[in-house]
């Protein structure tokens, strides 16, 4: 990669990262070394079959684990050594997950859902203050009106736009997304899809993690894991573009987020 | 970051969404506690109920009361009570002469006879007793008047009427100057005595006929030894006294060496208080220890439906950490829930408790005692239950990986 002298801000700087799994006598690479940076407002897609070490790759990326071997430095943080504590506190300020099978609470209204993350947050704002956030954000993901259903009247659609929302409703550094489509019919995939390009159209960094290439190819870069490396590292330039048609209110952070995510 | 710690309000919010959430589970994880609980409460007031009714029955023999019995007081050896009785009417006045720690004395005699008023007649118990009577047994006459020294000392045809005689044989009359006749021998009812209600044994105390001892003894039975002599002490203090007193005039009168066998037994209120008291313990401490194990068993349930409860919610923990839960949220939400469904199934398996006791009372007759100390214990166990058993499927929640967590199927 060609770094340009006025660099972007960097919210992934990964170097040197290796997981090795102990199975018994057996070890196992799953990653064998990985260097990867990404920039503040990048849509970056990973790509590559199972067994590739996509998913170790994700779960390190995601602060759900710890590399064995090697540095992370997700939004400037070095977040490679952290303990099982600090690491919530890192998902829950810098990371906005979302995943194939939309992990809503059941029986829990799309509001709830959203204002989860600020709960554990250490934010201390007012219920008021956090039922507002998660209403500005199902607003951003087009589920005005949609607040009180609960998961189950929703449509996976639906139920995948909540969870969007809770992802952003932190303001996080980037958006990690796993299959965000993978549980969902193409036109529906197409409406997800378009809501992670518009919300990176407004800034926010997105990493979708996938095996379908037809969704890859909605990122502004791909990268190919394989048997543990990164095996090839692109720039679409004409990328796919999604359905924008249903997404209403997609706009800049709410400044309030934005001003505590950061301090 | 303004502070590490989440503020406890949240985790209390987090907890009462998730057991609203299951309302079925949660009741189910309760109900262990509410049927406890509730066991607890009832059992105690019902064990409460017994004692107190034992207390008030050996209080309703009598203030500072002492019997004295004939025959052996233990069975050494091959010795034992004959039958013949060894007391007399002397023994009785001179009881009263000699000992100054005694108040009252009455000679006791016993007899059964059926009753005839007019048409109606009545089986019952007839004793035989002085004009102290009333006195030692703190039993007076609702109706009319208890007989005098000059009936006992003339063996006059008298006598006074327990309620239960007189509400069989003058039901719809005064019994107080009717006649009934006893073994053909009319008497003249004086009164009526005061309801005394049962006995130890569960004997109605007010099915008796109560007469002159020298009028029962001549007219009746036609024996010449008493059955018994009912005494009082002078005060509580002095019923020690009083024993030492009886016991060395009846060694003279009887010429029984001081450290001969006696052929008199003596038995005081307060030795049958302690004597039953042994009982009610042991019956309080069986039924502290089946409400014990009730509880345990209430405990345990919500250990055990709080495991299932976090192996089926695993995907929710799982949800909970992706997003910034740390380990020790989770074990506060779940240990909050599990003392939240302990508190609350306590406080219903109180109302459980009191309603169940209530409803005892009123249709079973039984005396009941809700103590609030039995409340707060419970309450206090409940809590403690929550706590106890439900910190163990809480830290196992706490420990799980959310990576794990969160493909769990």
């Amino acid at each position: 990669m060609v770094h340009e002298p006025n660099d972007p801000k960097k919210v992934i700087e990964i170097h040197g990262l290796t997981k090795v799994y102990e199975m018994g006598e057996v070890e196992v690479r799953a990653l064998a070394g990985v260097d990867l940076l990404v920039d503040e407002g990048e849509f970056l897609a990973v790509m590559g079959p199972s067994g590739s070490g996509k998913s170790t790759l994700m779960n390190i990326l995601g602060c759900l684990d710890r590399p064995t071997d090697g540095t992370y430095l997700l939004d400037g943080v070095d977040v490679s050594t952290l303990n099982r504590d600090e690491r919530a506190v890192i998902r829950n300020a810098k990371i906005g997950f979302v995943f194939q099978s939309f992990n809503l609470l059941p029986r829990t209204s799309a509001a709830e859902n959203v204002e989860l993350p600020l709960i554990y947050g250490d934010l201390g704002w007012s219920r008021a203050e956090r039922r507002k956030a998660a209403m500005d954000a199902l607003f951003r993901v087009g589920l005005k009106g949609r607040e009180h259903s609960h998961s189950s009247q929703l449509s996976g659609g639906q139920q995948q736009r909540v969870a969007i929302a809770r992802a952003l409703v932190t303001n996080p550094a980037m958006l990690l997304a796993d299959e965000p489509t993978g549980n969902l019919d193409s036109r529906t995939s197409e409406e997800i899809i378009g809501i992670f390009q518009s919300l990176n159209d407004s800034g926010k960094t997105v990493v979708l993690i996938t095996h379908e290439p037809d969704i890859a190819q909605h990122a502004k870069r791909v990268v190919t894991v394989r048997d543990g490396v990164i095996q090839n590292d692109e720039k679409i330039q004409q990328h796919r573009v999604g359905v924008r048609d249903n997404v209403s209110g997609i706009g800049p952070p709410v400044p309030a987020i934005a001003a505590e995510a950061t301090s | 970051m303004k502070s590490s710690v989440m503020r406890i309000s949240n985790i209390t919010m987090v907890g009462l969404r998730a057991i609203a959430r299951n309302k079925m589970r949660s009741f189910l994880t309760a109900l262990g506690i509410i049927i406890g609980v509730g066991c607890v409460i009832a059992v105690v007031a019902i064990g409460n109920g017994a004692t107190k009714s034992v207390e008030n029955t050996i209080n309703s023999l009598g203030t500072n009361y002492i019997m004295l019995f004939p025959g052996a007081a233990t069975s050494s050896g091959a010795r034992m009570f004959t039958g013949n009785s060894t007391l007399t009417a002397d023994d009785a006045d001179a009881i009263k002469a000699e000992c100054p720690a005694v108040a009252y004395v009455s000679p006791t005699v016993r007899a059964a006879a059926q009753i005839v008023a007019g048409e109606l007649n009545w089986g019952t118990s007839i004793q035989g007793v002085s004009v102290d009577y009333p006195l030692i047994r703190s039993w007076n006459v609702s109706q009319g008047t208890f007989f005098s020294d000059q009936d006992v000392k003339g063996a006059s045809k008298v006598c006074v009427l327990g309620t239960t005689v007189a509400d069989n044989l003058f039901p719809d009359g005064e019994a107080a100057g009717q006649i009934v006749r006893i073994k053909n021998v009319p008497f003249k009812v004086l009164g009526v005595l005061e309801k005394k209600g049962g006995n130890m044994m569960g004997q109605d105390q007010d099915d008796t006929v109560i007469a002159p001892y020298t009028t029962v003894m001549k007219r009746l039975s036609g024996k010449t030894k008493i059955d018994m002599i009912q005494l009082s002490a002078v005060s509580a203090d002095q019923v020690q006294q009083a024993q030492n007193e009886i016991d060395a005039v009846l060694r003279q009168r009887h010429r029984i060496a001081p450290n001969g066998d006696a052929d008199f037994q003596m038995r005081s209120q307060e030795e049958i208080a302690q004597a039953s008291g042994a009982q009610t313990a042991i019956l309080r401490i069986l039924l502290l220890v089946i409400a014990g194990i009730s509880l345990l068993v209430g405990g345990i349930g919500i250990m055990n439906i709080m495991l299932v409860s976090v192996t089926e919610r695993t995907r929710e923990i799982g949800i909970r950490m992706a997003i910034g839960a740390k380990g020790r949220h989770v074990l506060l939400q779940f240990l909050f829930e599990a003392v939240t469904l302990a508190i609350v199934g306590g406080a219903l398996g109180i109302a459980l408790g009191i309603g169940a006791s209530l409803a005892v009372k009123r249709f079973l007759q039984w005396p009941i005692v809700v103590t609030p100390a039995s409340v707060a214990l419970s309450f206090g166990v409940a809590a403690f239950v929550g706590i106890f058993f439900g910190y163990y499927p809480a830290r196992k929640a706490a420990k799980l990986d959310p990576i794990d967590a969160l493909r769990y199927e």
